[in-house]
């Protein structure tokens, strides 16, 4: 035999054995996200709500505070965009500054109760037994109420303001990823390289959190920017029927709910705030809308 | 001279793959004669299972297209048959089974319904007949108890049995042609050789051409007259059974032959192909097997060979410029 | 005289058997009393087909799965005995090679990273120590440093199984079970793949449990070969012997099935009757009866015994098979 036949791979790497080239898994994603107009705007207006709370209190063309009684409930004018409200502040700026507190709460809430979740749900899928069953019932139980009164029964016991808001919010946020997570990890778990981990040595925590954990990731994304929108939605609820902001503050559920007693004189007072609210949590179901159809690998 | 059952002519296949066309299977020609079993080799992604789909014109509609060539079936080009003639050749005249028996059986149907809706797709008799002739195919193919297994849903069947169940289906109409995608690879060895057992037989029985489509050097060893070997979606070679293993021409048809385990044989190291199958995208110039050769020349990196006689027993065919036009005088220097 | 790197003694493991909400789970019978020993530096072939429990046993050896009863020792400690915790620190000198190279690898690491796992957990290693013994290992696998930073996804099945291999090493084990790890791989990325093996056991010492359902291949790289039936091992013998003189019908078979490349040697196919029987419904008496051309009245009556029927040969059957021009060497007490 000649030496070419004993050469062996160990011995020898060419270019039969050279890989395609990297292919950025960041860029295919950008790309394909990108074919999503829908959720390329909505992300967009996101983008500007975030500089709007980041921002807004430098450019808001009036004070927030500033009243000007000669111009009460005026519509939309060339001084006023948006128009004003009944002790004659402007809306437009008020909305704009309220951007910070509406938004901050409703991320905050759902931040909180995702991390939650995702821990609970770590927990539960990874031990089972009597460990799952307590933290499923838990979420069952709250599953069974509707969000809205879950909301209010908790701010009912804790009081009315913002913080106790996002911790009603952050509550009822809770379930559902505590769910998802606990099924993610129940497959995740069972995979191949799970039981590689264990056979290597590794230890629970580290398993759950190198090996396990990330795999549950992607189902996790989606759901997050939807509960952003429901927490906008809920916070905005709740300063409406009065438990959140208090008067003082620009915050859109509770201009909205001012808002209520000139709906016949001043209609611009209900509107702007609650367009508003509509669009954003629009653009944050949009936005989810195309995370999900950006990450799920059979759709182009 | 036997009566030839298919002849495929220069079949080009092609995928849809990111808005261009792919070439998965090129000048692809063999045939098939009446009660002999020919062996269709090659690894994973060499398009052979493609070919057998084409023949079968089983291919995904809207993304994969037959490009040229033609199949013909007793003389006539079943490429171009309509939908309703083509249904009645399948399964009646050509049959085929596959490789996962286990996956080819709907899991929420019994066995029963199965093999009598085949039946009655290509007979026009009553359902009781129908049942009979179930039972008896079912016997046919060795299964002991057919009336229980006709009763049965597939998950309550072994691999071997529902293989079985598959031939039977596959024979109920007694198709002139069978094509067999790799059958035993998921089967267990002894399993295997029942199954092995049991299509010879029908081979001398009825008469019955066989397409066997495997990567088991083995199992064509034992059960083929002639082999055709593919790469890359090409034939590379084709030879009389006897003939190819004592003195396979293509390097590629070598290195698979060399570097298969053989029982009995004692050895403690294999020689092997270095390198893997290219991408269909991304297929070299020339001949498709030269960044794996050992005897590549220049000439192989820029023109392709064409398939050409290999002086021998008349029948053998080989894609390589080493072996082209070879008239037997050019000593055998390039074997090793 | 060494002492062997593992000793499996009479393990028995089943499966399932609790109670559903309707009705009992059936229990499987999956490892009905195996025994072997394996010596250092040899490679331990664990062959049979679907079903019979090999990749149980594996499992069972790594502590994957705990058995019902019986003993497995590993550095003068019976395993079976250990929890979880206990045997972490065992781990790192039994390593496992897996049979899905698809699977075995987490998809969302590098390569680098999958392969310094077991000295992350096993070492006290600097990162530019694990990553100096990380690209060592990769040029002995025959792949290069710059596939390091790439993913599991980029690699073919070839490929990713000489990354597991890798992996493998890198705590210098005293065993390594390698379950079925060429049989997803085409045939010729299998001889890629065994000759690595080959070699490394040659560099390294290794010694390898190889669990395989493919004779041939274990033909090539065993040193010793167990055949398994139904959870139970038939036939033990030393490599030349098992093909030269197989004694167990059931091996007889096997070895007569599989098909040979070789056109002119036209094999001589012993057909077993029938299926294989039931986990869940275990065959009275010989495990094997229900299909065993020789089977005899005592066969389905009465348990054989394993026995040594030559020096190092074992064999659990009433009735071994000679060929014709044995019977005088037989020594069959009945």
């Amino acid at each position: 035999m000649s030496d070419k036949d004993k050469t062996t791979s160990v011995d020898r790497f060419d270019e039969a054995e050279a890989l395609p080239t990297q292919k950025s898994r960041r860029k295919e994603f950008v790309q394909k996200f990108m074919k999503r107009k829908t959720a390329v705007i909505s992300l967009i207006f996101i983008v500007l709500l975030l500089l709007a709370a980041i921002f807004g209190s430098y450019m808001a063309p009036y004070d927030v505070d500033q009243a000007d009684y000669n111009n009460l409930l005026q519509g939309p004018s060339a001084q006023h965009i948006w128009g004003t409200d009944e002790f004659g502040r402007d809306i437009f700026s008020r909305l704009l500054v309220g951007t910070r507190l509406s938004l901050a709460s409703a991320l905050s809430a759902t931040i909180a109760g995702t991390v939650l979740g995702i821990v609970l749900g770590l927990i539960a899928g990874y031990y089972g037994g009597w460990i799952d069953s307590l933290i499923m019932r838990a979420c069952d139980v709250l599953f069974s109420f509707p969000d809205i009164l879950l909301a209010i029964a908790i701010v009912a016991v804790l009081g009315p303001g913002i913080t106790n808001v996002i911790i009603a919010v952050a509550v009822f946020t809770v379930p559902s990823f505590a769910r998802i997570i606990r099924g993610a990890t129940i497959t995740v778990k069972e995979s191949l390289y799970v039981e590689v981990a264990r056979s290597i040595g590794c230890k629970n925590w580290r398993i759950l959190w190198v090996h396990v954990f990330p795999g549950t990731v992607q189902s996790v994304i989606v759901n997050f920017t939807m509960r952003v929108g429901t927490a906008i939605l809920a916070a905005s609820s709740l300063s409406f029927l009065g438990f959140g902001a208090n008067v003082t503050q620009p915050d859109w559920g509770a201009m909205l709910s001012q808002g209520r007693n000139y709906l016949n004189t001043a209609p611009h007072i209900v509107l702007f705030p609650g367009i508003l609210i509509f669009v954003t949590v629009l653009a944050f179901n949009l936005l989810g809308d195309g995370l999900r159809d950006t990450l799920d690998p059979r759709m182009n | 001279m036997a009566e030839r059952l298919l002849d495929v002519k220069n079949l080009r296949t092609e995928f849809q793959r990111d808005k261009s066309w792919v070439t998965a299977v090129n000048e692809v020609s063999f045939h098939i004669d009446r009660g002999e079993i020919v062996g269709l080799v090659g690894e994973s992604g060499c398009g052979k299972s493609v070919t057998s789909l084409s023949v079968m014109r089983l291919l995904p509609p809207k993304t994969s297209r037959i490009s040229e060539g033609k199949v013909l079936f007793h003389g006539k080009d079943i490429l171009k048959d309509n939908k309703k003639e083509m249904k009645k050749i399948r399964g009646r005249e050509i049959s085929m089974i596959f490789q996962e028996p286990m996956n080819s059986l709907n899991p929420c149907m019994r066995i029963s319904k199965q093999i009598i809706e085949a039946i009655l797709l290509h007979n026009d008799i009553s359902k009781g007949e129908a049942h009979r002739r179930a039972f008896d195919v079912l016997k046919s193919v060795g299964i002991p108890d057919p009336e229980m297994t006709l009763n049965s849903y597939p998950h309550q069947l072994s691999g071997g049995m529902c293989q079985r169940v598959m031939i039977a289906m596959a024979m109920s109409c007694e198709p002139e042609l069978l094509i067999a995608d790799e059958p035993t690879t998921a089967l267990d060895v002894t399993i295997q050789a029942q199954i092995l057992e049991l299509m010879e037989g029908i081979k001398e029985k009825r008469n019955t051409g066989i397409l066997m489509i495997t990567h088991d050097l083995g199992v064509v060893a034992e059960m083929c007259s002639r082999i055709i070997v593919m790469y890359a979606g090409r034939i590379v070679e084709e030879a009389p059974v006897k003939e190819l293993f004592a003195s396979p021409k293509h390097p590629y048809t070598q290195g698979l032959i060399e570097s298969v385990p053989k029982l009995g044989s004692d050895v403690s190291s294999l020689p092997f192909i270095p390198g893997s199958v290219p991408d269909l995208a991304s297929m070299p110039k020339g001949c498709k097997f030269a960044p794996r050769c050992k005897y590549a020349m220049d000439i192989c990196r820029q023109k392709e060979p064409d398939l050409t006689p290999v002086y021998g027993s008349g029948n053998r065919r080989c894609r390589c410029v080493l072996h082209d036009g070879d008239k037997g005088d050019k000593k055998e220097e390039v074997k090793v | 005289m060494s002492e062997p790197v593992v000793s499996v003694k009479n393990v028995v493991k089943t499966f399932g058997g609790g109670k559903g909400f309707f009705s009992k789970k059936p229990l499987v019978h999956a490892i009905n009393g195996v025994s072997f020993d394996i010596m250092p530096g040899e490679t331990f072939g664990l062959v049979g087909e679907s079903g019979c429990g090999k990749s149980t046993t594996g499992r069972l050896i790594d502590h994957l799965l705990s058995s019902d009863s019986g003993e497995i020792w590993f550095d003068r400690k019976d395993i079976t005995k250990l929890t979880e915790n206990e045997m972490r620190p065992v781990r790192a000198d039994i390593q496992m090679i897996f049979q899905d190279p698809y699977g075995s690898l987490n998809p969302r690491r590098r390569i680098s990273d999958l392969i310094a796992e077991p000295l992350l957990i096993h070492t006290d290693m600097s990162e530019r120590e694990r990553q100096k013994e990380v690209n060592d290992l990769l040029r002995v696998v025959g792949l290069s440093p710059a596939h390091g930073e790439r993913y599991p996804h980029e690699f073919s099945g070839g490929q990713r199984q000489r990354i597991g291999i890798a992996r493998a090493l890198t705590v210098h084990p005293k065993l390594i079970i390698a379950d079925e790890p060429v049989s997803a791989l085409d045939v010729s990325i299998q001889a890629q793949v065994l000759n690595l093996m080959s070699k490394l056991q040659k560099d390294y010492n290794l010694t390898y449990l190889f669990i395989s359902h493919d004779l041939s291949v274990v033909e090539m790289i065993a040193d010793r070969i167990a055949v398994m039936y139904l959870g139970t091992i038939v036939e033990t013998a030393s490599k030349k012997e098992l093909f030269e003189h197989p004694r167990h019908p059931y091996t007889r078979a096997l070895l007569s099935a599989v098909p040979i490349p070789d056109p002119t040697k036209k094999s001589d196919r012993i057909l077993l009757k029938g299926d294989l029987p039931s986990t869940t419904n275990l065959p009275s008496g010989c495990l094997f009866h229900t299909r065993c051309r020789y089977c005899q009245e005592r066969c389905i009556r009465e348990r054989p015994k394993t026995r040594e029927i030559s020096k190092g040969h074992f064999i659990k059957c009433h009735y071994p098979v000679f060929d014709e021009d044995e019977k005088e060497e037989r020594d069959v007490s009945v």
